[in-house]
């Protein structure tokens, strides 16, 4: 009798040692190791699950050289050990979220497409596969859908304008996927990847039949070797089951290929992300014209990030109206919450639109990992504000978020506690901005450069003149260039890092006194 | 045996804009992209050096040196500095940076910001890393 054991492959897990735990326990007579996605509870990894009678037990924090002992004292068994949470479906961290675009994740190895489509995999694709491509459209609209990749456009307007370009004449339509991920705080993108690749696949062979397009493209950051990798090979399997390809026999051609970036951050934007998929400098284009009309080598192309993909085929096979009923406002459906930083129970959470960025904090996330008070939270990546303790309680949609001065962008929250410097902060965000700045124009090359020296002299000792003019001159200056930068730039990356940097002088203006460090 | 950037372009100019996947393709084989390398590749394509050396220099990671035999690449980015990723940074340069044979590179962000700090040596991603556990994978590698 062997006993199976899961431990996850995802790159966070193994990032915390979860292939030596796979070693360890495939060294142990009668153990069949499988490797899943991670649930998403990644404070717990290497998350260890052995099946039971009473289901799928759980052990947190696994090391392998545990392991033996572990072993001995009846782990698989499913024992009532101190580092075991019970039965894990049956967590109340797993069974308090929503999971819609997660329900899969994390209980299947990532590229078992037959397990897949034993939890309703495919559905979604079956259904469009005999709508007309308008209805798909028009399921995608109803569902409210909105991308997730930061800016919040509608989806189905979106493909409904692919849709009219092609029947307008286009001889051919792209789509195209955002895998670029370079939000720090962010990693909803690489765990469904990961984890549940089929979901995104499904989801762009979906937005290919509503569009008519035969080609589409995943662009991976290279930070996400293991991403890249279990794309390619779920690729491949979706090939040879009909799923990719001549799609479901019904004589419309799909291919997927998954290109590699080169570490440039600005090519998370989509017109620098297509530049770099045609081969070359990630340099933005000025819209108009839209990708929607003008995208990858002129062609009328999709462009969504990975979680809008993922969303999609529970939208077809649930109806659009069902996920319309999930959310808040004009923001529907469930958003995928990632919880980082300085947090006691980091990872990634499922909800509808609307919980509020305390509960998530406090709730989900436990408060801080050091256990000191949280200080400041920043939300929606490098180019969001920083909201200090006594503003948490804003709710999370992306109209509620931007009228507090914050923005959702991709959903990450990253927590800090009382060592939380403001102008260290703040001179990180015009730092980050003049090393990733595509070049193509001055407010943000120059304007960033130009604010890193200004904060530095602002909180150097030579700011503070005998009557303090020093520092007020300074602070116009700072305060002059976020306006060039939000005026002037091409893109957000120059637009919005104004933002981080204005919070942190709003909110936290002591920490600008002194140099701290 | 190493095949040339010549042979490695030809492989791929029938694909739709294949220029980044053949510079990625002979960094994966020789570790760096060569004044040569640039030659070859656009040769194939038919394109200008100066338009291929355009893309080599927009993107970090198409190194224009051979590697070094170590590379620790720390992470910088907010989540990671929330948990000390700066001071980790900054021991990680002082320690290892003027090693022979070493480099210490600073990224933003692995998409591993629940467990940071985040640092990747050699190729393996490594999260909740302290500058004593770094330091103690590099032990091996003083010359
Ligand atoms: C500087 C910058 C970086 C961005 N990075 C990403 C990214 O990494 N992933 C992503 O999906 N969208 C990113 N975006 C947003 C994209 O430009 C685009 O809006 C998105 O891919 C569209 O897909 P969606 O409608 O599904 O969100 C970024 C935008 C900017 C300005
Ligand atoms: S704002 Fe910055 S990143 Fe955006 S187009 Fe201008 S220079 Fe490039
Ligand atoms: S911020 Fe360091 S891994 Fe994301």
């Amino acid at each position: 009798m062997t006993t199976t054991v899961w431990v996850p492959r995802d790159s966070s897990a193994r990032a915390v040692g979860a292939d030596e735990v796979a070693s360890a326990l495939a060294a142990v007579e009668g153990v069949t190791v499988r490797r899943n996605g991670t649930r998403g509870m990644l404070w717990r990894e290497p998350l260890v699950e052995v099946e039971t009678d009473r289901g799928r037990v759980g052990y947190a924090g696994v090391e392998a050289p545990a392991v033996p002992e572990l072993v001995a004292q009846g782990l698989l068994e499913g024992a009532d050990l101190a580092c075991g949470i019970g039965v894990v479906d049956d967590d109340p961290w797993l069974t308090g979220q929503e999971r819609v675009t997660c329900s899969r994740l994390g209980l299947a190895e990532p590229t078992d497409i037959e397990a897949y489509a034993a939890r309703g995999g495919w559905e979604g694709l079956r259904r469009a596969a005999v709508l007309e491509p308008a209805q798909v459209v028009e399921e995608v609209i109803t569902s409210g859908l909105r991308g997730r990749g930061g800016a919040g456009f509608p989806t189905g307007i979106k493909w409904r304008t692919v849709l009219e370009a092609r029947q307008g004449g286009a001889p051919q339509a792209f789509v195209a996927c955002n895998l670029d991920e370079g939000d720090s705080g962010t990693f909803a993108d690489r765990i469904l990847a990961e984890g549940d690749p089929f979901t995104l696949l499904e989801g762009m062979t979906v937005a290919a039949l509503a569009v008519g397009a035969t080609e589409g493209y995943i662009y991976c950051r290279s930070e996400y070797p293991d991403a890249v990798a279990t794309l390619r090979e779920a690729i491949a399997v979706a090939q040879e089951f009909g799923y990719l390809g001549d799609v479901l026999g019904t004589g419309r051609h799909f291919d997927v290929v998954v290109r590699e970036g080169a570490g440039a951050y600005i090519c998370g934007e989509e017109t620098s992300m297509l530049e770099s998929l045609e081969g070359r400098r990630g340099e933005v284009r000025a819209k108009p014209p839209i990708p929607a009309l003008s995208g990858l080598w002129g062609a009328p192309t999709v462009v969504n990030n990975v979680l809008t993909f993922a969303a999609v085929p529970m939208i077809l096979a649930g109806g659009g109206q069902a996920y319309a009923d999930l959310g808040t406002g004009r923001s529907r459906g469930t958003q995928l919450f990632q919880l980082a930083g300085n947090v006691a129970r980091g990872g990634l959470v499922e909800l509808s639109f609307g919980v509020t960025l305390r509960q998530l904090v406090e709730d989900w996330g436990g408060g801080t990992l050091s256990g000191r008070p949280v200080r400041a939270v920043q939300c929606g990546g490098p180019l969001g504000a920083y909201l200090p303790a006594d503003r948490l309680d804003v709710p999370m949609d992306y109209e509620a978020l931007a009228e507090a001065g914050g923005m959702l962008g991709h959903g990450g929250i990253v927590v800090f506690d009382e060592s939380f410097d403001a102008a260290r902060m703040a001179r990180f965000a015009m730092e980050f901005c003049a090393a990733e700045s595509c070049g193509k124009c001055t407010p943000c090359r120059v304007g960033s450069t130009r604010g890193v020296e200004t904060i530095d002299r602002l909180c150097g000792a030579s700011a503070d003149g005998p009557d303090g003019t020093g520092r007020t001159q300074l602070l116009v200056l700072l305060e002059d260039l976020c306006e060039t930068m939000t005026k002037g730039s091409l893109c957000a990356l120059g637009g919005l890092t104004p933002l981080p940097v204005r919070s942190a002088l709003e909110h936290f203006p002591e920490d600008f006194e002194r140099s701290r460090s | 045996m190493t095949p040339s950037a010549r042979e490695l372009a030809a492989a791929r100019a029938h694909e739709r804009g294949p220029l980044l996947e053949i510079l990625h393709d002979v960094l994966d084989a020789r570790g760096w992209i060569s004044e040569q390398d640039v030659r070859e590749v656009a040769d194939v394509l038919n394109l200008s050096v100066a338009e291929v050396h355009g893309v080599v220099s927009f993107y970090s990671d198409l190194r224009r040196t051979p590697p070094p035999a170590h590379t620790v690449r720390v992470c910088r980015a907010e989540a990671c500095q929330s948990v000390g990723a700066e001071t980790l940074h900054r021991e990680a340069v002082a320690a290892l940076s003027g090693q022979e044979g070493v480099e210490v590179h600073e990224v933003f962000c692995f998409g591993n910001c629940a467990l940071g700090p985040s640092v990747e040596v050699d190729g393996t991603l490594r999260g909740r890393m302290t500058i004593e556990r770094l330091l103690a994978e590099a032990g091996g590698w003083t010359s």
